[in-house]
């Protein structure tokens, strides 16, 4: 290190109720990993490094930058760690759909535990057990008591569990927003305000999106993307394709609409709108093409599973939040 | 004591806003249960602003706007009705009865036929009970 004067950045990485996806987005980064370590120390990283729990207990309050938190809140490891994490860092990043706003972990608030448990433990075709034998938060060995983290009933966002600085969404966050992310706030450059999204766009996908789009879309018939012949240049929406693009924040380069597929929403609501599903489901009731009430029961039945298509990446964060249970 | 539901109405400003006011000029009586909202225009009711009642303790929306046919705006009640067909969809896979939301036009001279509507929904609400949107976001755990 040739200058020692400034110190290095202290990097955090965690993972809540989450695949792994965004961890590899980090690594990603490919040799571009060089400057970031040239100038931060990844001080806990469980995916690729082995720095336990309570060596983060044993941190001071605000000894770690930043940490990058992916995933959702599952159950009371998750929690736990949001409140340690938070605790120990200078500015908590919700990084990934999932952590932003709950992504696919998220969608398990269309069911609850229970129905959960007995799906898993009980009734799935490879499961044997007879004693219905249900996981416990802790178990009694001769060597003393074992702790199990509580599987909790609803997903929540990262958001709903402490207070976050900055969002990055995606799913994964595009590597390259994450790197400039990281090189701004390496350098000094003046960060945005408190609770801003960054690395992503204030506008929707739409309007990076180059496929070619009409000024007054009319849907006559939704399609499964298998059902149509794209021609790889008109917009879904305009093919009856449900794609997510008006409801949803540019920033990731349009990867799925160039790959041919529809967007299907990870970035989350453009800025000023709360609630993405609702915005989609405003955008798209504008563009059926018709005026009769039979024929527009018709065509608004064609989309099988609007709640699972327009809040894919956001039920925790949506403005329902889960699936009403009746409890009396 | 008997369960009195909170019914949150938009109602548009040219028709039905004014049909409203021409039950309340008449002195008819009707449900005091609902807490009405006017906007400009029935298309002006974006989903967010139905959830957000609903998540605010609203046990039922109702919506009007003028008849088809007779927007102010051309189409903002086609719109309307669009989106309250795709939200019924919605707030049904969300374990919420469809009746909860209700859409239906009144022009500007049918007062009686809003104090009639306020009183049937307000009846169907009645019977479907609390809402429970409320109460879920509440007790999350």
């Amino acid at each position: 290190m040739s200058d020692n004067e400034k110190p290095k950045l202290k990097l955090a990485v965690y993972w809540g109720a989450a695949c792994g996806g965004c961890c590899v987005s980090v690594l990603d980064v490919h040799e571009k990993l060089f400057n970031v370590v040239a100038a931060a120390d990844l001080v806990f990283w469980p995916i690729a490094l082995d720095i336990k729990y309570k060596d983060v207990e044993a941190m001071p309050d605000g000894h770690i930058d930043v940490t990058l938190f992916n995933g959702a809140i599952r159950n009371s490891e998750n929690e736990h760690m949001a409140h340690l994490l938070r605790k120990k860092t200078k500015v908590l990043v919700a990084y990934g759909s999932c952590a932003h706003m709950g992504g696919i972990p998220g969608l398990a608030n269309f069911t609850t535990k229970e129905e959960l448990f007995r799906r898993v433990y009980d009734e799935s075709e490879s499961t044997v057990n007879p004693d219905k034998i249900r996981p416990q938060t802790s178990f009694t060995v001769p060597e003393g008591v074992l702790h199990i983290p509580e599987f909790y009933n609803d997903v929540r966002a990262l958001d709903q569990v402490v207070d976050v600085d900055y969002y990055l969404p995606g799913c994964p966050p595009q590597t390259e927003r994450l790197v400039d992310v990281f090189m701004a706030i390496v350098t000094g450059a003046e960060l945005p305000p408190k609770g801003s999204v960054v690395g992503a766009y204030d506008k929707s996908q739409c309007d990076e999106c180059e496929r070619k789009k009409t000024d007054n879309k009319k849907i006559k018939a939704f399609k499964r993307p298998w059902e149509i012949q794209d021609d790889g240049e008109t917009c879904f929406l305009e093919q009856g394709v449900i794609c997510m693009g008006p409801a949803t924040r540019g920033g990731c380069g349009v990867r799925c609409i160039k790959g041919n597929a529809p967007c299907r929403g990870c970035y989350g609501p453009p800025a000023d709108v709360t609630d993405p599903g609702a915005k989609m489901m405003s955008a798209i009731a504008t563009m059926i093409d018709s005026d009769d009430e039979d024929e527009i029961v018709e065509i608004v039945n064609q989309v099988a599973d609007p709640a699972g298509t327009f809040y894919r990446f956001s039920l925790p964060g949506s403005i329902l939040r889960r699936k009403i249970v009746q409890t009396v | 004591m008997e369960f009195e539901p909170t019914i949150v109405a938009f109602l548009c400003n040219w028709c039905s806003y004014t049909g409203a006011d021409l039950a309340g000029t008449s002195r008819m009586k009707y449900a005091s249960n609902i807490r009405v909202i006017r906007v400009m225009c029935s298309g002006r009711v974006e989903p967010t602003f139905v959830l957000k009642a609903f998540r605010e303790g609203a046990d039922g929306v109702l919506i009007c706007g003028c008849h088809p046919g007779d927007c102010h705006y051309h189409e903002g009640n086609y719109k309307c009705l669009r989106r309250y067909h795709l939200l019924q969809n919605y707030i049904e896979q969300m374990g919420m009865d469809k009746r909860r939301l209700h859409l239906d036009w009144i022009s500007a001279s049918e007062g009686k036929q809003f104090a009639e509507l306020v009183d049937k929904m307000t009846q169907t609400i009645k019977e479907l009970g609390p809402c429970q949107v409320k109460h879920s976001v509440e007790t999350l755990t």
